[in-house]
Formats: structure tokens, C-alpha cells, sequence
């Protein structure tokens, strides 16, 4: 066989396998979706990959302002607004924080800076059963226990450690030069890391962002531990939503409902996917 | 004179903050694990210290053994598919961005719904194997969800699915990021294809591992809502991880000091395996 | 004039904090169908009285996920008014003294008269009322598919366990499934519940599960009971593992299975299903079993609020406790209601037949805590027993092995 056949055939080979490997990672969310289209005599009789005989979009209303949540029936449009008063600003003050810790690692000599990096590090191994109790603790003293704000500030401090990671191993990578130069131009301490490294740190910023926001977003054991009727979160709604203990398990209306509420993340993820990858490169896998 | 003391001040909250938070809090679980703390922490310590208990436990012995089984097979396949998808993407290929986002998506699902979405497909009368049965192969079996000895591969198969794409992602930046120069030259001298990848491009790869195996190994700790979604820890209790034992015995059974203890254990055994894999990094990346 | 007036409303500005609307938090998991409709009954019976609810629900493992939220709500100083809880999660929250005292409102209505002493040990801690009992279940029913069984050629109802073993042989050699069972610890401690009680009568029962009598506990009677199970074992579908329990109704409600041991929550499936009972579904106690129960029982307990919320906080106990809403309540929920003196016109046949066989339990003294369910033992050795039960019952451990660690369980 020829150069050019050889070749061709690995070019078709490639796409095969790729084909293959995008629908076994779409088969998930496509059953979800297929499925939450469906009346539920339909689901109960029938095959998990059918299209759906008689669509509907009567389980997306449910989940979406009519599925009974806890004593009424007011589905998961209300607690939309709890998740994002709590995210938004665990994110921000996430990359606040792991930015200012990561230039402050890489752009100063500190005695025992790898050791301080380390102990942010490994703070990300801790299992949050464990924190459970003394947290809550903690919380209480501060009188932010059962508020959004005491939820901020938990999610806050368990993500210092993956935000240290990012931002410490995205400026250790940075251009040495420039930040002499800036130094010797007579840039101080906040001048260097406001003017100087923040703004050119764009993709490290969409990573911790992306990593933030899924985690934070995704968490179900401190939102319904250390919230209270005011202020629970979405998870705590959409697990109220699936596991029910009795009564008719209305899968349809379950799926819709895990899919709205992976909504945020789901366009998080897509939106910003080009910038991950640029993030993830710039300096935080090279040696 | 500023400059002495403004890092370090800017260090210190979170210093402060994760010291406390989680070291204190470790602290605290540590010497929770000595006494008799119930259904609430109490401080008095225990005669028979729960440590003696936990390793009386058949339950505690299966999820370490899970553990082992999971952790080398979750880490070691999603690593794998991970290089393996980054390597294919890398190709050039077009509709690279489709296909990016494809692999990575999972990763913005919570547990749960992987859980319960792989629950349904993983499940005999509802899903893959029944598919296969109304396509016309009645005789096929795919029922190790519901297997006592094959259930664990369910959930490892679901936790791959979710972070493989992840990986995928760190291999493919590294990649990418490998200096074309030693490339260019190694393709002068001849090498090509596979034969490149594995010689030069792959060893270069080494941060790629650490990051993703961090990733990884975060992950493995927080399994209690994949296993819980998935399989209850079922059949029996042959799906349990440490993650479901320390909620179970902490929470359920009211049981926090032999809670605590298992707690301890998991970030031991934790330990041992991350903080070398760590430090070596740590070290590589203070000498460049 | 003008002085008058503003003084007028200087007097109600100032009144107005004691007009402040009442209001209880409720934690709870009842978060679909008939359960939470039957608490919407309790929320606008509040709301009447000027009492608003706030609703806290947790949901998840018959109220797992609500209890790790408690542990650190009361851990962080503000516990909700009230909580729904099972058995010894109510001693245990009201040894650590977070329970509030009822007796001012139970004296009045005379709770001591109406609510079963059996009941009453998890409602009271040292004398004090701190729960109120919103319904008793009870775990020994058997549900089957008249039409199943009748293609069967089960003509008459089993009346003890080998009939009733009898009865399962010929459904499955009709061609159905004899068991319909869903494979979780839970379900299969409720299914070992009736099987102990017909193996060894109530006295056995009480001595294994709520005394944790060694000896009882590693007695052949024991033993015989693991038999039985694994006997049961032989009449349920290889599917059964990890399957939800209204799925298994739904089998028997589909006319796929003929039988499932199941608590009388199961009736809601039925009755949501519109099916009759008597004339699509039977209810009938574990064969061996007539004459005993087997309860478990949902209460709120009430926890030390201030002094503010107390008021609501005994609203809340008093609708709990009227016999209307028990009324209302148990007749969707498919339990009987937690007062002996609540007339039961408005329930079903099964539901007639429960109230009926709870007075009798009661007064014959054959009304026992739920193992399966936590009214007997506390939940480590509750859970420590699910660890047996279910290891026998997937086959890895023998009858022999599994008596001996249900001895080892109960330390």
C-alpha cells in the first residue's frame, strides 16, 4: 500500500475510534434528555435509547416551577437564586484569594514557601464528613450558621487550596523578564499583581473559574447541613426532587430536573472550553 | 521595607483560614477518634480505643479493598483514556472543539446525576441489557450492577466516564505545550507516529501526570455520592469505599469516634500514596 | 386632635413586634405525592391559626440526609422547630438535651390515655413528652395480586410460614415471580422483621431485638429464621438487587409478582394505582404473625426553641396530635393513626384492618418496636444487624455464620 492510502486509512481509523468514544461519553446525557421528553407509561414500558413516542414537555414544567419539592409543589425555579448568591462570590473571592497566594509564592523569596504550598495543597484531600461537625461549630459562633454567607465562606475556604494550585503553577511559568522590568520601572507590591500578572492571567482565571463554579455549584452536604429553610441551595432542592422516599418515582421529571440544574455548569463548561485548554497550558503542566 | 512583610501578610489569611479549617478540624477528628463520641462529639476518651473495633469490622476490610481496586483502576483507566483522547484530538482533526467539549462535559455533572444517569443504563431490566435483548440477542447478560463481586466496576466505569474528559484536557495542554524544537528535531532524525509519542513526547508529559493523578485522587475521596447514586453501596454492602463507610458510621450508625477513626486511616493511607508523588513536583519545580 | 393621632400610632408602631408572625421550621424528608400533600394539610391547618411554616426538607434514605442536616444545625446553635424522627434518633437528641418539654400541652389532651404505652417509650424521655407521634406503620404485611394468585391456583390465604412458602412455590410455577422484593439492607431487615415474629412469636422477638439477649439472639430459633430467609431468597427475581421498594410494589401491582412483604406505606402505591383492596390487592399479616405487630412510628419531636417560638411550637404539637388531621393524614399515608381514639370511617379495608389489629396488639401486649425500622435497637446495632441480614441474604454468609454475628452485632 502506498504512503497516501496508508495514511488515509489511519485518518479514517482516527475518526472511527473518536466517533465511537464521543457517543459512549454522550450516551448519559442523551438517555437523560430522550427520556425526560417522555410521559412515564412510556418510560416504564419501553427502551432506554427509543426516541420518544408521543413527546412532551410536561415534565421540564414540573421540574421547572410545579414538581413538589418539600411540602408545595413549587419545583426548582426558587432555589435557582440561592445557588448563584452563593456561588458567584465563592468564586470570586476563590480566585481573590488563589491568585494573590500564587503570585505571592512565585514572585517573592519566602522562607518556607514550598512548605506553605504544600499545607494549601494537601488541604484539598480532606474528607468534608469531617468538617461537617466542627464547621458547623464554627459557624455558629460567627452567627452566619443556616445563611448564604456562612455557605460562602465554607466553600471559600475549601477552595484556597486548588486555587493556590492553579495560580501558583500558572506564575511560576510567567515571563521573568517582564516582571523585572516592571520591578526596575518601580512597580510595588499590588502595582505588579493588579497591573502586571492579573490581567495576563485570563486563561488560569477561566480554569479555577470552571473548577470553582463546578464544585461549589455541584455540592449537596454543606448546602443542606449549614443552610436553613431560607437559604438552601439547588442541589438540596433537586435531591429533594429525585429521592424521595415514597410515591411515584416520576423518572421523566426527575432527569429534566438534573438537567436544568446542570444547566449553569453544563454552558460554563461549554462556553469557556477553548480557554480551559489555553489555561491548562499556560504553565500549569509544564515543568 | 514593605516588601518584607506584605507577602508574607497576604499569605496569612488563608493560612489562617485553611489552617484551622482543616488542619484544626483534623486535629479535632483525630482526637475525636479516642473517644466515646456517639451520636455527638464527646471528650471523653474511650477504654478500648475504636481503632481496636474499625479493624474488627468486615465492613471496614472491604472498603479498603474497594479502595485498592477502585483507586488503581479509576486512576490508572482514566489516565490512559485520558492520554489516549488527548493524543487523538492533538491529530489536527476537525470538529476539534465538538469533540473536546464532548469528552469534558461530565466533569460539570455533580456525582448524582452520573450516579443515577449510569444507574439506568448499567441496570439489566432497564437498560443495556434489555437494549441489547430488543435488538434481538435475547441471551446477552450484562448484570454486574447487580453482582456482588462485579458491582465495583460499575462504579469505576461511571467514575472514569466523569474525569476521564478532565484528564484528557491537562494531557492535551502538556502536549501542546511540549517544545517543538526537540520535536522537529526527533522528526528529522526519523521517528514518527507512535514511535514519536512514546519516545519523546510522552516522558515529557511527566507534570501532566501529577496534576491529573491530584485530580484524580481528590476524586477518589469524595466517591460517597457516585457510590450512594449509583449502587447504595450495594449488593449487601460490596460497593462500599471509605468515603461511604466514614458517612455510615459517622452519621447513620452514630458512631462518630469509630467514624473519626476511619476518617484518619483514609487520610493516612492518602497520604502516603499523594505527598511523595507531591513533593517530587514540588521539588522539580523549585529547581526550574 | 392631631396629638391624639399620632399617638395612636405611635402606640400601634410600637405594638406592632408582638403582631410579628408566628412561625415554625419544619425538617422533614416527605417530598412527593400523598406525604406531602397530607403535611400541606398540616401547613394551611398552621396557617389558619396564624402560625407560618417554613419548610426545611431534606430528602433522601427514609431520612439519613435529614439527620446528618440536624446534627449540624443543632451542632451550630440553631435547631429547627421541629423534626421529623424515627425511634431512638428522638432518645438520642433528647439525652444530649435538645428537646424541648410537652407535657404542659400533653396533660391537657390527655396524650398519656390515647397514645399506646409501646409508642410512648420513644415519644417520652424521663416522663417528659417531647415528641408528637404523627402515625404508627407497622412491617408485617404481606401484599399480594388477587388475580396472580388466583391463576395460580392459591385458592386460601396461608395462615403460617410453610403455607405460605407452599403459596410462593405455586405462583413461581405459574410463571410469576413469587416474591416481588427490592435488594437494599432495609428492605430485607423489614422482610426478617415478620419472619422472626412467625418463627418465634413476640416473646422470641422481644428478647432478640429489643433486649439483645445473646442467647436469644444465637438460638436455633434464630438460626431457623436465616432459613427461612434463604428459603424466601429462592422465590425472588434475579434483578432484585439494589431495586427501589415501590418498584417491587409496582411488580405486584402490575400482576408480574405475586406477593411482597412490605410495611403498609406500601398501600399508597396501590391505592395510587387505583386499585381496590380486596377486590385487585390483598393485605394480610406475615403468615404467623396474626394477632402481633410490628410498628414503627414517625414523630416531631420538638426542640428547645426561645421563648418566642414556643407558642408556635405548640401549636404545631396540638394540630399534630388532633384526631382530625390523624385522621386525615393516616388515610393517605397508608398508616393508622397514632391516637387509639381516632375513628376510622374514613379509612379503606386494609386500613380498618390495621386500626383494628393495633388495638388488639396494644391490649394483648403483642405491640413491638420495628427492628428493620429503629423501635428497637439504636441504630449502631440497627445497622450493624442490616450488615448480617443482607450479607446472608446475597449469599455471603450461611445461616450458622450469620447467627453468630448477630450475636457479635449486638455489643
Amino acid at each position: 500500500m502506498n504512503r497516501s492510502s496508508t495514511d488515509l486509512l489511519q485518518r479514517v481509523l482516527l475518526y472511527v475510534v473518536l466517533g465511537f468514544l464521543a457517543l459512549v461519553f454522550l450516551l448519559p446525557i442523551y438517555v437523560m434528555v430522550v427520556n425526560s421528553f417522555k410521559p412515564l407509561e412510556e418510560i416504564r414500558g419501553g427502551n432506554l435509547i427509543s426516541l420518544p413516542l408521543s413527546a412532551t414537555i410536561e415534565p421540564w414544567l414540573q421540574a421547572w416551577s410545579k414538581a413538589q419539592i418539600g411540602v408545595q409543589p413549587i419545583g426548582l425555579r426558587p432555589y435557582f437564586m440561592n445557588s448563584f448568591l452563593m456561588v458567584i462570590p465563592a468564586v470570586l473571592f476563590s480566585t481573590l484569594i488563589g491568585s494573590l497566594n500564587g503570585y505571592v509564592l512565585t514572585q517573592f523569596k519566602m522562607r518556607g514557601a514550598t512548605l506553605m504550598f504544600g499545607a494549601l495543597l494537601f488541604s484539598v484531600f480532606i474528607p468534608f464528613q469531617i468538617v461537617l461537625i466542627p464547621m458547623a461549630k464554627l459557624l455558629g459562633m460567627l452567627g452566619l450558621a443556616g445563611t448564604v454567607k456562612g455557605l460562602i465562606l465554607v466553600h471559600t475556604v475549601y477552595g484556597i487550596g486548588f486555587g493556590t494550585l492553579f495560580f501558583r503553577n500558572f506564575y511560576t511559568a510567567f515571563p521573568h523578564e517582564l516582571v523585572k522590568s516592571a520591578r526596575m520601572d518601580g512597580a510595588g507590591f499590588f502595582v505588579l499583581y493588579w497591573r502586571l500578572l492579573l490581567p495576563n492571567s485570563l486563561p488560569i482565571i477561566v480554569v479555577n473559574v470552571i473548577w470553582q463554579f463546578t464544585n461549589i455549584w455541584n455540592d449537596f452536604l454543606f448546602g443542606a447541613s449549614f443552610s436553613d429553610f431560607s437559604s438552601y441551595p439547588l442541589t438540596v432542592a433537586l435531591n429533594n426532587l429525585v429521592s424521595s422516599s415514597t410515591g411515584v418515582k416520576e423518572y421523566n421529571v426527575h432527569f429534566a430536573g438534573a438537567f436544568i440544574a446542570a444547566l449553569p455548569t453544563l454552558a460554563v463548561y461549554v462556553v469557556s472550553g477553548k480557554y480551559f485548554v489555553r489555561g491548562l497550558m499556560a504553565g500549569s503542566v509544564k515543568g | 521595607m514593605k516588601n518584607r512583610w506584605l507577602p508574607a501578610l497576604t499569605l496569612t489569611p488563608s493560612l489562617v483560614l485553611v489552617g484551622a479549617c482543616v488542619y484544626g478540624f483534623i486535629a479535632f477528628t483525630i482526637y475525636l477518634s479516642f473517644t466515646t463520641s456517639t451520636l455527638m462529639p464527646q471528650f471523653e476518651l474511650a477504654e478500648e480505643i475504636p481503632y481496636h473495633r474499625l479493624f474488627r469490622l468486615s465492613t471496614f476490610a472491604l472498603s479498603a479493598k474497594n479502595l485498592g481496586v477502585f483507586s488503581v483502576l479509576y486512576i490508572g483507566l482514566s489516565l490512559l483514556l485520558g492520554m489516549v483522547m488527548a493524543i487523538l484530538i492533538d491529530q489536527k482533526i476537525r470538529g476539534e472543539t465538538a469533540f473536546r467539549s464532548i469528552f469534558l462535559y461530565p466533569m460539570a455533572l455533580s456525582f448524582i446525576v452520573t450516579g443515577t444517569a449510569w444507574k439506568w443504563i448499567l441496570d439489566p431490566s432497564i437498560g443495556f441489557e434489555r437494549t441489547v435483548h430488543l435488538m434481538g440477542f435475547p441471551d446477552f447478560v450484562f448484570d454486574w450492577i447487580k453482582d456482588g463481586d462485579m458491582a465495583i466496576y460499575c462504579v469505576v466505569i461511571a467514575a472514569v466516564w466523569q474525569t476521564s474528559g478532565f484528564v484528557m484536557a491537562l494531557f492535551l495542554a502538556g502536549l501542546r505545550g511540549v517544545d517543538t524544537e526537540v520535536m522537529n528535531a526527533a522528526r528529522v532524525d526519523g521517528a514518527k507516529g507512535w514511535n514519536m509519542y512514546w519516545r519523546i513526547v510522552i516522558p515529557q508529559l511527566g507534570p501532566s501526570f501529577i496534576s491529573s493523578f491530584v485530580i484524580l485522587a481528590h476524586m477518589a475521596i469524595k466517591s460517597y455520592d457516585l457510590v450512594i447514586a449509583l449502587t447504595g453501596g450495594g449488593p449487601g454492602r460490596a460497593t462500599w469505599l471509605p468515603s461511604v463507610f466514614v458517612y455510615q458510621y459517622t452519621f447513620t450508625r452514630n458512631e462518630m469516634a469509630l467514624g473519626a477513626a476511619s476518617a484518619v486511616l483514609m487520610l493516612i493511607a492518602v497520604s502516603i500514596v499523594v505527598i511523595p508523588y507531591v513533593r517530587s513536583e514540588l521539588r522539580q519545580k523549585a529547581q526550574s | 386632635m392631631k396629638r391624639t393621632i399620632v399617638a395612636g400610632l405611635v402606640s400601634i408602631a410600637l405594638a406592632s413586634p408582638v403582631l410579628a408572625q408566628e412561625s415554625v421550621e419544619v425538617l422533614h424528608w416527605w417530598t412527593s405525592g400523598g406525604e406531602a400533600a397530607a403535611l400541606g394539610v398540616l401547613k394551611k391547618d398552621l396557617e389558619g391559626q396564624g402560625v407560618k411554616w417554613n419548610d426545611m426538607p431534606v430528602a433522601g434514605g427514609g431520612g439519613e440526609a435529614a439527620m446528618t442536616a440536624l446534627r449540624a444545625r443543632v451542632t451550630a446553635g440553631n435547631p429547627p422547630t421541629s423534626v421529623q424522627m424515627l425511634g431512638f434518633d428522638i432518645q438520642d437528641w433528647a439525652k444530649q438535651g435538645a428537646l424541648g418539654d410537652l407535657n404542659a400541652l400533653a396533660t391537657k389532651e390527655n396524650w398519656d390515655k390515647t397514645v399506646p404505652l409501646a409508642l410512648q417509650q420513644f415519644s417520652k424521655y424521663q416522663g417528659k413528652w417531647v415528641a408528637a407521634p404523627v402515625n404508627i406503620h407497622s412491617t408485617n404485611w404481606v401484599w399480594a395480586n388477587k388475580a396472580v394468585l388466583e391463576k395460580a391456583g392459591v385458592t386460601t390465604m396461608p395462615t403460617d410460614f410453610d403455607g405460605f412458602l407452599a403459596a410462593l412455590e405455586k405462583v413461581q410455577k405459574a410463571g410469576f415471580v413469587g416474591l416481588a422484593h427490592g435488594g437494599q439492607a432495609w428492605q430485607e431487615a423489614t422482610v426478617f422483621d415478620g419472619v422472626v415474629l412467625a418463627t418465634g412469636g413476640v416473646d422470641f422477638y422481644r428478647k432478640a431485638f429489643i433486649n439483645k439477649d445473646k442467647a436469644a439472639l444465637g438460638s436455633d430459633t434464630m438460626k431457623k429464621s436465616f432459613d427461612r430467609m434463604a428459603a424466601l431468597r429462592k422465590y425472588v427475581d434475579k434483578d432484585f438487587s439494589n431495586r427501589d421498594w415501590n418498584l417491587a410494589s409496582a411488580m405486584v401491582i402490575e400482576g408480574k409478582a405475586g406477593f411482597q412483604i412490605m410495611g403498609d406505606w406500601a398501600k399508597g402505591e396501590f391505592l395510587n394505582a387505583k386499585k381496590v383492596p380486596g377486590k385487585d390487592f390483598l393485605c394480610f399479616r406475615v403468615p404467623g404473625t396474626q394477632g402481633m405487630v410490628s410498628f414503627n412510628a414517625d414523630q416531631f419531636g420538638m426542640f428547645k426553641v426561645g421563648a418566642g417560638a414556643q407558642a408556635a411550637q405548640t401549636k404545631l404539637a396540638s394540630a399534630i396530635m388532633n384526631p382530625s388531621f390523624q385522621s386525615a393524614f393516616n388515610v393517605v399515608k397508608g398508616s393508622v393513626p397514632a391516637r387509639t381514639d381516632v375513628s376510622d370511617k374514613a379509612f379503606d379495608d386494609c386500613g380498618k384492618k390495621g386500626m383494628k389489629d393495633l388495638a388488639e396488639a396494644n391490649s394483648k401486649g403483642t405491640l413491638v418496636g420495628s427492628m428493620a425500622h429503629g423501635h428497637a435497637v439504636p441504630a449502631s446495632v440497627k445497622n450493624g444487624f442490616y450488615d448480617v441480614i443482607t450479607q446472608h441474604f446475597n449469599g455471603k454468609l450461611d445461616s450458622a455464620a450469620a447467627v453468630k454475628a448477630m450475636v457479635a452485632a449486638a455489643e
